[in-house]
């Protein structure tokens, strides 16, 4: 890989790699009507180029920002590098966004042009049309159930390419001109964090921003331009584009792309990626699976996975302690591997990973352990929107549950007197657009101030404790990290999500969110009757399977951060809600202020809580809900 | 028609126009399904005549008039619970096979051909439509409801029919599924594809209204009311026969 300099841009790598690999290689491949069709690095330059001219002969200048919405396939990467090509600059919003998510970013962006896969992003823009008075064309590729829309300011991805052939055939070096014109300082995506706390924030990052962030991570644990990368996560989180633009056009490894959503887990298994970065809720989902699998199975099954597993956790540990491994506990393994291992690791699609990451929210080490007692090379990451994606990483070898690792080739970490961790590296952001008080705020003398607090371990780790606004204050003074008890709350299948509450209280309580689907099951088999959620939740016999849980999580924890009471909600938290940000963190101001009966009857002696609130439905439909909820003391 | 000395229908007249989306409502026991095995050639009528495309069509079998291209699905969902998503939908192709048994053992040349043809075309047309990716390879039986519906009704479409007959494909349906469906029902009837004429039998008012070009009301056998939706609506022997009464039916708001 050679260096990146500020003169390259992502254009000019994208060009020079397609012309490098041409029809020979596979670019990207897309599940279709259920086949891998392969789409090779000369048919996505042509793609991109048309669409970049394309935009261009719409009116695209410099500088203007071009909008995605939609589910990961190989059109919205074209449309984004297409826009890039075209001196644009690409931003992403998540699908499942909210109409008012899409107004505050299309406006705030000055979005231009807004490219949607279907009728139902379609729909999103054309009811904020009016409010976004810069929006001019609104493009789209999916023509299902477009038949009746002929509005003048919509076009189809096929004709923007089709203006762009025009365009191409008047001035065929136009395309080579646009990107020649490139240089790596200038803004290549406009990003939005999603915030906990505030209104989304813009974060401009430059060509040579995400170049150099592939760079050194592609330095740690290289890759090879013959590994496949399963792309479905949204776009729109950095995290993806790190692995599909940053790291992937470096290498030139392909993308695939699943069929639909629902397949995704499918779609990876018949690939079997060897790269993988998913946030922590991807491994805790496939954990349960495993869980849940183990309940439904046998007497023989659960014994071979018993056993399999306890071989898989000791020698885990024993690498976790860099000891070395005894030749009989080798052959242990082994035995372990072929009997159950192998046949888990096809089925979570985990077989040919080299190197899978988690990042973006807190993992606990239940999790984490697992992943390794199965033998999989899991490794924590830290980083943020703005550094364009990761700045700490565990290397081979050297990996410890309950850090993040060392940071990587470039980049300088340090903690502040306050306890802050600071990050100095050629990756760190230009800075937010249109806000120039909280970039002061976050950029002092070219050091990002991330707002997470943590500390570095004796082995050089960086260790996160938790966002500094969340730490908690315990009785007798000590800080406390309010994620490290929700991710290991979390590690049961029967819990979805938890909230510790406890800031300067006496003692901890936690509020519980079910897995409907696996309590539910679980009740079907205990012969319970139940009409829904907010019922299954109340029930005594669900309470006391909850219990147990805590009780487990509570196990070897010092008294003063027990869970002492808890409370079963009576609906999952949802980020349409804004009870979640879009990647699932919980809004801990928000919350607290919503649910705010809920934790005075918490540090109350009352037993239970009387609700009467409304729900909005996904399609505006409102229930009135009116309920009990009981509080339980966990019994020691 | 009527069951011994209970009259089903009588005396009833409709006339579906090429397509349209023809809807029948009334109470429950109107008569509706009745009339729909009537036209599918499940019950043979002991009086009056049933015409499609200008032929009379009472003495066919069911499987002859799904020759001409007529096909329906069941109020209550009737797919092959053991048997795939995918061949339960190639089921619903079997009239367009023309390899015989023998060759169909053989399995080459023009017969593997030929399966490879209706595989597209049940990937690329029905699957894609109906958003059962995730699902193809599962058995239907271990679905849910909402989702053998759909698969029921890819079943009836593969079959290309010119008429399609939905009993009730909204029943027993969540409001997301119910949402789905309305749009695929209109995804056939108006995407240049399709362009099937249907003939609904539904009880949710909210859909029918709105996708509907004309609806039929019945009423213990007899015809009340048969006009566009708005026409209907404001008819006062409807609204005092049916859609006054709340409790008949269920409207999803």
């Amino acid at each position: 890989m050679e260096t990146i300099t500020k003169e390259l841009t992502i254009p000019k790598l994208f060009y020079s790699q397609a012309k490098k690999y041409g029809k020979e290689r596979v670019a990207m491949r897309e599940k279709e009507f259920g086949i891998w069709r392969p789409i090779t690095w000369h048919d996505y330059l042509e793609n991109v180029k048309h669409i970049a001219l394309g935009l261009v002969s719409l009116g695209l200048e410099e500088g203007d920002k071009v909008a995605m919405i939609g589910d990961n396939r190989p059109e919205g990467l074209w449309a984004e590098m297409g826009a890039l090509c075209a001196r644009g600059v690409g931003v992403w919003l998540f699908q499942d966004s909210l109409i008012d998510e899409v107004k505050y970013i299309i406006d705030h962006s000055d979005t231009k042009f807004l490219v949607g896969e279907g009728q139902e992003e379609v729909d999103k823009a054309i009811s904020i049309r009016h409010e976004c008075p810069k929006l001019k064309k609104i493009i789209w590729d999916d023509p299902k159930g477009m038949r009746n829309y002929d509005e003048d300011y919509l076009i189809s991805l096929k004709e923007v390419m089709r203006l762009g052939e025009k365009l191409e055939k008047e001035k065929p070096d136009l395309f080579e001109e646009l990107i020649g014109k490139g240089h790596g300082d200038e803004v290549a995506l406009l990003f939005y964090t999603s915030g906990t706390t505030a209104l989304p924030k813009g974060a401009l990052l430059s060509h040579y921003n995400m170049l150099t962030m592939g760079k050194n991570l592609m330095d740690v644990d290289p890759c090879k331009d013959t590994d496949d990368y399963v792309s479905y996560l949204p776009f729109a989180w950095i995290g993806e584009q790190m692995m599909s633009i940053s790291c992937g056009l470096q290498i030139g490894y392909t993308l695939n792309f699943p069929e639909s959503r629902e397949t995704a887990q499918e779609n990876i298994r018949e690939i079997g990626p060897h790269v993988m970065f998913a946030p922590p809720r991807m491994y805790e989902q496939m954990t349960r699976t495993v869980q849940v699998k183990y309940l439904d199975a046998g007497w023989i099954k659960r014994k071979s996975y018993e056993i399999a597993s306890s071989i898989g956790y000791h020698v885990a540990d024993l690498k976790f302690g860099k000891k070395a491994i005894p030749f009989y506990w080798k052959i242990l393994e082994w035995f372990a591997y072929l009997l159950v291992q192998k046949k888990l690791k096809d089925h979570l699609g985990l077989t040919r990973v080299r190197n899978a990451y988690t990042g973006g929210a807190a993992m606990g080490p239940d999790h984490f352990r697992f992943f390794h007692s199965l033998g999989v090379n899991l490794k924590q990451i830290y980083g943020q929107t703005e550094v364009a994606g990761i700045s700490v990483v565990h290397r081979n070898g050297d990996i410890k549950f309950d850090t993040v690792g060392l940071p990587i080739p470039g980049t300088e970490v340090k903690i502040t007197a306050e306890g802050e961790i600071i990050t100095k590296s050629p990756s760190v952001f230009l800075g937010y657009y249109k806000n120039p008080e909280a970039t002061a705020k976050t950029l002092k003398d070219g050091w990002l101030y991330s707002g997470d607090r943590g500390f570095i371990d004796e082995d050089k780790h960086l260790v996160v404790f938790d966002r500094t606004k969340d730490v908690m204050i315990l009785k007798d003074g000590k800080p406390f990290a309010p994620q490290y008890l929700e991710t290991r709350l979390k590690f049961s299948p029967y819990i979805k999500d938890s909230w510790v509450i406890g800031d300067k209280r006496d003692f901890i309580t936690a509020v519980i969110c079910i897995d409907y689907a696996v309590v539910g099951k679980w009740a079907d088999t205990k012969k319970l009757t139940y009409t829904g959620y907010p019922e299954l939740a109340q029930k005594p016999e669900v309470y006391d399977l909850v219990e147990e849980q805590i009780r487990k999580a509570n196990k070897d924890l010092p008294e003063l951060v027990k869970v002492i009471k808890f409370v079963n909600l009576y609906k999952e938290l949802d980020a349409d809600d804004d009870e979640l940000t879009r990647t699932r963190k919980l809004r801990r101001e928000f919350v607290g202020k919503k649910y705010e009966d809920i934790v005075n009857a918490l540090y109350s002696k009352a037993d239970g809580v009387h609700i009467d609130t409304t729900i909005t439905y996904e399609d505006g439909r409102k229930t009135h809900i009116k309920t009990d909820l009981h509080i339980c003391k966990v019994k020691a | 028609m009527s069951f011994g000395r209970v009259c089903a229908l009588d005396g009833i007249s409709i006339k579906i126009k090429k397509g349209e989306i023809h809807s029948v409502i009334g109470p429950n026991g109107a008569g509706k399904t009745v009339m729909m095995n009537c036209i599918s050639g499940l019950y043979n009528p002991q009086k009056g005549s049933i015409h499609y495309k200008g032929e009379r069509i009472n003495h066919l079998k069911p499987h002859d008039r799904a020759k001409l291209g007529i096909a329906r699905t069941f109020q209550k969902v009737e797919v092959f619970g053991g048997m795939t998503v995918l061949d339960n939908i190639r089921l619903g192709r079997h009239i367009h096979y023309k390899s015989g048994i023998l060759s169909g053992a053989v399995y080459l040349g023009k017969t593997a051909k030929e399966e490879m043809e209706h595989r597209k075309f049940i990937e690329e047309e029905i699957i894609d439509l109906l958003e059962i990716e995730h699902i193809r390879d599962k058995p239907v039986g271990m679905l849910p409801y909402g989702l053998q519906k759909r698969v029921e009704l890819g079943r009836a479409i593969a079959l290309e029919p010119e008429l399609l007959i939905l009993d009730e494909p909204l029943a027993g349906l969540n409001l997301e599924e119910v949402e789905d469906m309305a749009r695929f029902i209109l995804d056939i009837n108006q995407e240049k594809r399709w362009k099937i004429t249907c003939l609904l039998v539904e009880h949710d008012m909210g859909v029918v209204m709105d996708i509907s070009d004309n609806v039929y009301v019945l009423n213990f056998g007899n015809m009340i009311v048969d006009g566009t939706p708005e026409a209907v609506q404001k008819n006062p022997v409807v609204i005092k026969a049916y859609l006054g009464e709340e409790d008949l039916y269920a409207t999803r708001k």
